[in-house]
């Protein structure tokens, strides 16, 4: 006779996605053996061996695990469930470091064009939109995954919901990336920007998207607090939003269900507002909404005070998020799009200044009686200086919409300055500064490895910054004057390729400010590294729990 | 119970908030992408505008892959410099059959959609190959790779039937004739040359790339870019005409 003993069986969840990923298998391997074209077959075995992969992780991990299921509860406090959230954290100080270092050298190929290599897989065009998806989607993405799956469970105080649903996504993620940025560099892209990825990759993502907004949802909906926290709104907002945008940007016909090209469906001037509908709410809702829940978790708890205003989160949210969406069309001034949409847009470009301040006031007074600490923490000095980078790029973008002022600013690097003064100030270092939380927390380390090396990230980059965005500021209204410039006689001043030659210097500089912010991230890294690696742990004590606001 | 009390109703309800996310979201959208689908006024009436021959969808397609729109606007602004500089100012329905659009936000080389006709094939080729062969001070990366790869032309008429289905007017003749039509555009002796102008008015007829033989990428870029801006006759076009 057996041991009397749980029996142990496999979830439906097991065998179920086990039989999915083996179906998904077979179905690669014959994607890859009629494929038209070699980056689809390239492609489509990646999927069968990922899927494969797959299929053997979760028998190996059933197998390896014991009978019962880990309990939602242990000793009545939240058994939370952190290694997706580790992977997602590793992965995003991979990508980052990735994606800072393709972004150093296309701006180098900017100062010194021989970088190109005259190859095709090297080349500015397809490098640049690599520099793009590993930031935003690579680096940005990975933070929003680790830290929403973090700060849910905590403020839910709920273990995540699924066993191998968050595995899913943080894995099927990172695979997304790895489809598209491998086929960037191949040539495969729609031709949209920040939506360059083709058809079977946004099929993927858009499966991963759904898992992951159940994940969240469920936990959300199994919490054991009456309130949801002002975090999961903005948590919420960014993940139904963007699969909205992302369905909407998207809708593609292929050529072949066997090939890498498709078409999109909407054409020329339709195609164009549906695009900066996307686009600018890429930077709404994953580059904004996503963070602005990082620092209404992470800044309070950094700072041990509550969130400054209940009631001004309450208005920053929905104010937000309703104004955010008509922007798109001042990336259109005075082009072939109709006037009445360009004036509403730069109407409610000049409206959305309001909200945004309104955040950075909630985010910036968290820190009332507590201002001593920006002496003492360099990471909450971090997570205060991506705010103050925040009210910035939110007064700036809103001044750039103004149809004379976009005159001059379109085309020119002034965009281009004002994309980093919010993608290095805001969004990078309010996720570094969420990192340096979340590193020690997650592997139970008393605190980080060291202090004094954040501090020297922080002045790195900070320099590195203001290098980068000077250089662009100064570039972008020089090249923007030069346009426009009339001789007394009144022929234009300037051929073109003066206008170009003018950038040289700035070029260098901006690579320069660039090269700084890689090292940052490359010391941060190693500073995450020993963290993890010699970190002294950190002795359990029972947590004293506040009721979320 | 005030507004601020009643707003306890989304923070305890997980599927209201989402559905009040959503509601709230969906409105900007609505309000100005909807009405483009059916104002006349978004695209105005304007003639010489067609399709692109298999050869320019080709070279179109090349265009999308390399990421030419990441430096390259093809969007001329109604702005007195820009105007002068690169000629009349783009109308919506010169760029109506282009899937995905390629207006472009960012001029580190300068804007495109004019550019057809200013400069000879050979100016292009070689450019395309090694920019600062013509241009010293130039930062565009070089593309020598195009002239030896080869157009799939037995694929285009595929491309042709899904732009079709997407709402490109290709008539069956055109898409019957698609591989044909490729090789006729850079073969001006050819015996085709003459079927091909008929099916695509105003369509150059040229070895572009100045080698004999298959039609390469090279030809399909350079033919793209001769005919970019040239489909509208801007002496004959009344912009009055299209104030309704």
């Amino acid at each position: 006779m057996s041991q009397p003993s749980v029996s142990k069986s496999m979830t439906i969840g097991e065998s179920g996605l086990a039989a999915v990923f083996a179906v998904t298998a077979f179905l690669c391997v014959i994607a890859a053996a009629k494929a038209v074209d070699a980056p689809f077959a390239f492609h489509a075995s990646l999927g069968a061996v990922a899927s494969l992969a797959a299929v053997f992780a979760i028998i190996n991990r059933y197998l390896n695990r014991p009978a019962a299921l880990p309990p939602q509860e242990i000793n009545g406090q939240p058994n939370y469930n952190l290694g997706p959230i580790k992977f997602a954290s590793f992965m995003a100080m991979f990508w980052g470091i990735a994606g800072f270092t393709v972004g150093l050298l296309i701006a180098s190929q900017l100062a010194w064009p021989w970088l190109n290599f005259d190859l095709p897989w090297t080349n500015f065009g397809r490098m640049r939109p690599l520099h793009t998806s590993a930031v935003i989607f690579a680096f940005g993405g990975n933070v929003l995954l680790a830290t929403s799956l973090y700060v849910v469970q905590k403020t839910c105080r709920a273990r995540l919901a699924g066993e191998l649903a968050p595995w899913f996504v943080v894995l099927g993620y990172n695979f997304f990336i790895v489809i598209a940025g491998t086929g960037y560099l191949l040539g495969v892209t729609q031709g949209k920007e920040y939506a360059e990825p083709e058809w079977y990759s946004d099929l993927w993502l858009t499966i991963v998207w759904v898992m992951y907004l159940l994940v969240f949802l469920v936990t959300v909906i199994k919490r054991k607090e009456p309130h949801i926290y002002v975090a999961n709104w903005f948590f919420f907002a960014f993940i139904v939003t963007i699969a909205v945008l992302h369905l909407g940007n998207n809708p593609t016909l292929p050529v072949s269900f066997f090939g890498s090209k498709s078409y999109i469906v909407w054409g020329g001037v339709q195609d164009a507002m549906v695009q900066w509908w996307y686009g600018h709410n890429a930077v709404g809702f994953f580059l904004t909404a996503g963070f602005l829940a990082i620092m209404y978790y992470f800044v309070p708890k950094r700072a041990e005070r509550p969130v400054y205003s209940y009631r001004l989160s309450i208005v920053h949210f929905w104010a937000l998020i309703f104004l955010y969406i008509w922007a798109g069309p001042h990336h259109l001034h005075y082009t072939a799009l109709p006037d009445w949409t360009q004036t509403l847009g730069m109407t409610f470009s000049i409206m959305l200044w309001m909200p945004s301040w309104g955040g950075m006031i909630n985010g910036l007074m968290t820190l009332s009686g507590a201002w001593d600490k920006l002496r003492t923490d360099p990471v909450l000095r971090m997570l205060v200086v991506s705010v103050a980078f925040y009210g910035m790029s939110t007064f700036e973008g809103p001044m750039m919409s103004i149809k004379v002022v976009n005159s001059l600013s379109h085309y020119t690097d002034w965009t281009i300055g004002h994309v980093h003064s919010g993608a290095l100030g805001w969004v990078g270092f309010v996720s570094f500064g969420a990192l340096y939380c979340l590193v020690p927390w997650a592997w139970n380390r008393k605190g980080l490895y060291s202090l004094k090396l954040v501090n020297w990230h922080f002045w790195i980059a900070t320099l590195g910054i203001v290098l980068y965005i000077s250089a662009m500021w100064v570039s972008g209204i020089l090249q923007g004057l030069m346009w426009r410039a009339y001789t007394s006689l009144g022929f234009l001043e300037y051929s073109f390729i003066e206008t170009v030659e003018a950038m040289h210097p700035f070029y260098i500089i901006r690579a320069a400010g660039g090269a700084l912010f890689l090292i940052g991230a490359l010391i941060m890294a190693y500073n995450l590294w020993m963290t993890v690696r010699v970190g002294e742990a950190e002795v359990q004590a029972p947590v004293a729990l506040q009721p979320a606001e | 119970m005030s507004v601020w009390t009643r707003h306890y109703i989304l923070e305890k309800n997980s599927i209201l908030l989402i559905v009040a996310i959503i509601v709230v979201v969906a409105i900007g959208g609505l309000v100005e992408i909807a009405p483009l689908f059916y104002l006349k006024s978004t695209i105005e009436a304007v003639d010489g505008v067609r399709p692109y021959t298999p050869l320019e969808l080709a070279g179109r397609n090349v265009y999308v892959r390399e990421g030419c729109y990441l430096c390259h606007s093809q969007m001329v602004r109604p702005l007195r410099d820009e105007v002068e500089r690169y000629g009349h100012y783009s109308l919506a329905a010169e760029s109506m059959y282009d899937h995905p659009f390629q207006w472009g936000s960012k001029r580190t080389g300068p804007d495109l959609a004019r550019v057809g006709g200013k400069y000879s094939d050979s100016w292009h080729v070689t450019h395309l190959v090694n920019p600062r062969a013509i241009v010293p001070q130039s930062v565009m990366p070089g593309y020598p790779f195009l002239a030896k790869a080869d157009v799939d032309s037995a694929a285009i008429a595929s491309h042709m039937k899904t732009l079709r289905t997407i709402g490109v007017p290709y008539t069956e003749d055109q898409i019957a004739n698609a591989a044909a039509d490729m090789k006729a555009q850079v073969d001006p002796d050819g015996k085709s040359a003459d079927a091909f102008g008929k099916r695509y008015a105003k369509a150059v007829v040229r070895d572009f790339d100045g080698q004999p033989g298959a039609p390469t990428e090279m030809d399909a870029l350079v033919a793209y870019l001769q005919m970019l801006g040239t489909l509208v006759d801007f002496k004959l076009y009344n912009e009055k005409a299209n104030l309704r």
